[in-house]
């Protein structure tokens, strides 16, 4: 499982990578190892507002339909279009290919609830015991 | 504590994803649920279905016995055939459905659903009728190897003529030195067998046909991909697309029904159903819009709720969104269209033939 080191983490398994006030937004490669094969996914337009902790798409596998929730709050800037078409890229590289949304942060303070690597992966560990 | 077919071992060992399903320690996915199908489609597929149950009927009465039982004419399966049909209460409501293997007029071999296994065998030995009636559920291993290169593989390994055995035949003999009912029948819509085995050698069969198939890249494959393989051709699933309180002729069963075969538990109320008009159908849809439509999402007509889905997903083959309804008979016919109710939003759908899924020639 891979969580690389310059991204941060929800308990929910999003990740953020942030660059100024932008963060872009997808799920780990835990997630999407757990989700099993992505088919379908629903996110939001350009210019909507997100709420952190509040559900901003929906991502559907063969087996399963789970929110996605925001880890920050802001406007969207950015949707990774291409990715309704191919939802399996999510699978095949969560953390470039299949990032989702960027947000432009209304609060970066909200960044320090996000986990750092180690700890999501202790978090995730505990999950599978 | 959840029960475990004698392969579970196997499944966990060999890096499967095991889920509970009604009860069972289930492998859901190996390699991935979509690598499997398409396997499956193109070559072959392997599954454990141990969970599955077998409830025997024996002795003089057998036949006549669970002729009351069945839904389907069992005077019209041969020995050596196998038949599909449906188990009813008075009401009509399904008990379960089945297939039922007939050795004989006096030995036949009912295949219940894994979650019914106790539920089956209480009704069959409650209305037994005279008939000996043996729940062997643990004393069979179930393997089912499914897709176009399934017999080619099975052929290796068994000196049983396979080509005399027809679709929904069955015959005994040994597979891999191990004895087995080789039955050509399976949940996929693809040519394939059914390996009822002792269940101490379902394991040694398990990697028998593994080995022998991986010239044809022949996988395992566990319940996800089962589930996407059987919606396509539109096969119900009890628990999902009926239950106790649906009958056959709502589930578009009719065809397993038998109203002219003489008497059965079911008869009276489904001749009733029928005189009366069926108030409800189970078809097959398509969406026209975006979206996947899952169990238990409403169906909405002029934005009222009319109706249920029962199963849903994407077809993995034909990459278009397809479920299963129950809707009012009005909504039934080819062509019709309705809504899906998904998170909110009303998602056209239209109703289609099935199966959905044909195999090419």
């Amino acid at each position: 499982m891979d969580f690389p080191d310059d991204l941060q983490y929800t308990r929910d398994h999003e990740w953020c990578r942030v660059q100024g006030k932008r963060a872009t937004v997808g799920i780990t490669d835990h997630a999407q190892d757990a989700l099993g094969d992505i088919v379908y996914l629903e996110l939001p337009a350009v210019g909507d507002e997100v709420k952190k902790g509040e559900a901003f798409g929906v991502v559907e596998s063969t087996k399963a339909v789970s929110d996605l929730f925001a880890p920050v709050s802001g406007k969207v800037v950015e949707v990774n279009s291409p990715l309704a078409d191919a939802p399996e890229a999510i699978n095949e590289d969560p953390y470039e290919e299949g990032w989702m949304i960027q947000i432009e942060m209304s609060d970066p303070k909200e960044l320090s609830d996000l986990l750092a690597k180690a700890a999501y992966q202790k978090f995730v560990e505990e999950d599978a015991e | 504590m959840a029960q475990r077919t004698p392969l579970y071992d196997v499944h966990a060992r060999s890096g499967a994803r095991i889920v509970d399903f009604a009860g069972w320690d289930m492998p859901v996915q190996y390699s991935g649920i979509l690598d499997e199908h398409e396997a499956v489609r193109t070559r072959a597929g392997l599954f454990d279905v141990s969970h599955m149950g077998e409830v025997v009927f024996r002795g003089p009465r057998a036949l006549a016995s669970l002729q009351k039982l069945f839904t389907n004419d069992l005077s019209k399966c041969a020995d050596g055939q196998a038949m599909y049909g449906c188990l009813c209460r008075e009401s009509g409501g399904i008990v379960d459905d089945v297939v039922v293997y007939r050795r004989g007029a006096e030995d036949l071999l009912v295949c219940v659903n894994a979650a019914n296994r106790k539920k089956d065998f209480d009704w069959l030995s409650g209305h037994a009728d005279g008939a000996d009636v043996k729940n062997e559920s643990d004393e069979w291993g179930q393997l089912a190897l499914q897709g176009p290169a399934a017999a080619g593989v099975v052929q290796k390994l068994t000196s049983v003529r396979l080509s005399s055995v027809g679709t929904y035949r069955f015959t005994t003999g040994d597979v891999a030195g191990i004895p087995c009912i080789i039955a050509r029948t399976g949940y996929t819509g693809e040519d394939g067998f059914e390996l009822f085995c002792p269940p101490g050698k379902a394991a040694a069969l398990w990697d028998a046909l593994l080995e022998a198939g991986k010239t044809e890249n022949v996988v395992p494959a566990g319940l996800g991909a089962r589930d996407s393989l059987r919606l396509e051709m539109a096969y119900r699933l009890y628990g999902s697309d009926m239950d106790d309180d649906t009958t056959p002729l709502e589930a578009g069963l009719g065809w397993v029904v038998k109203l002219d075969k003489g008497e059965f538990i079911g008869r009276d109320a489904m001749r009733k159903q029928k005189e009366a008009g069926v108030p409800r159908k189970l078809v097959g849809f398509t969406l026209t819009d975006p979206g996947i439509p899952r169990h238990g999402y409403k169906v909405l007509r002029d934005g009222q709720p009319v109706g249920v889905v029962t199963s849903g997903t994407k077809s993995p083959s034909l990459q278009t969104s397809v479920g299963l309804a129950y809707v009012p008979s009005a909504l039934a016919a080819e062509g019709s269209t309705f809504a899906v109710e998904i998170r909110g939003r009303a998602a056209a759908a239209r109703v289609v033939k099935t199966p959905f899924y044909t195999r090419p020639r």
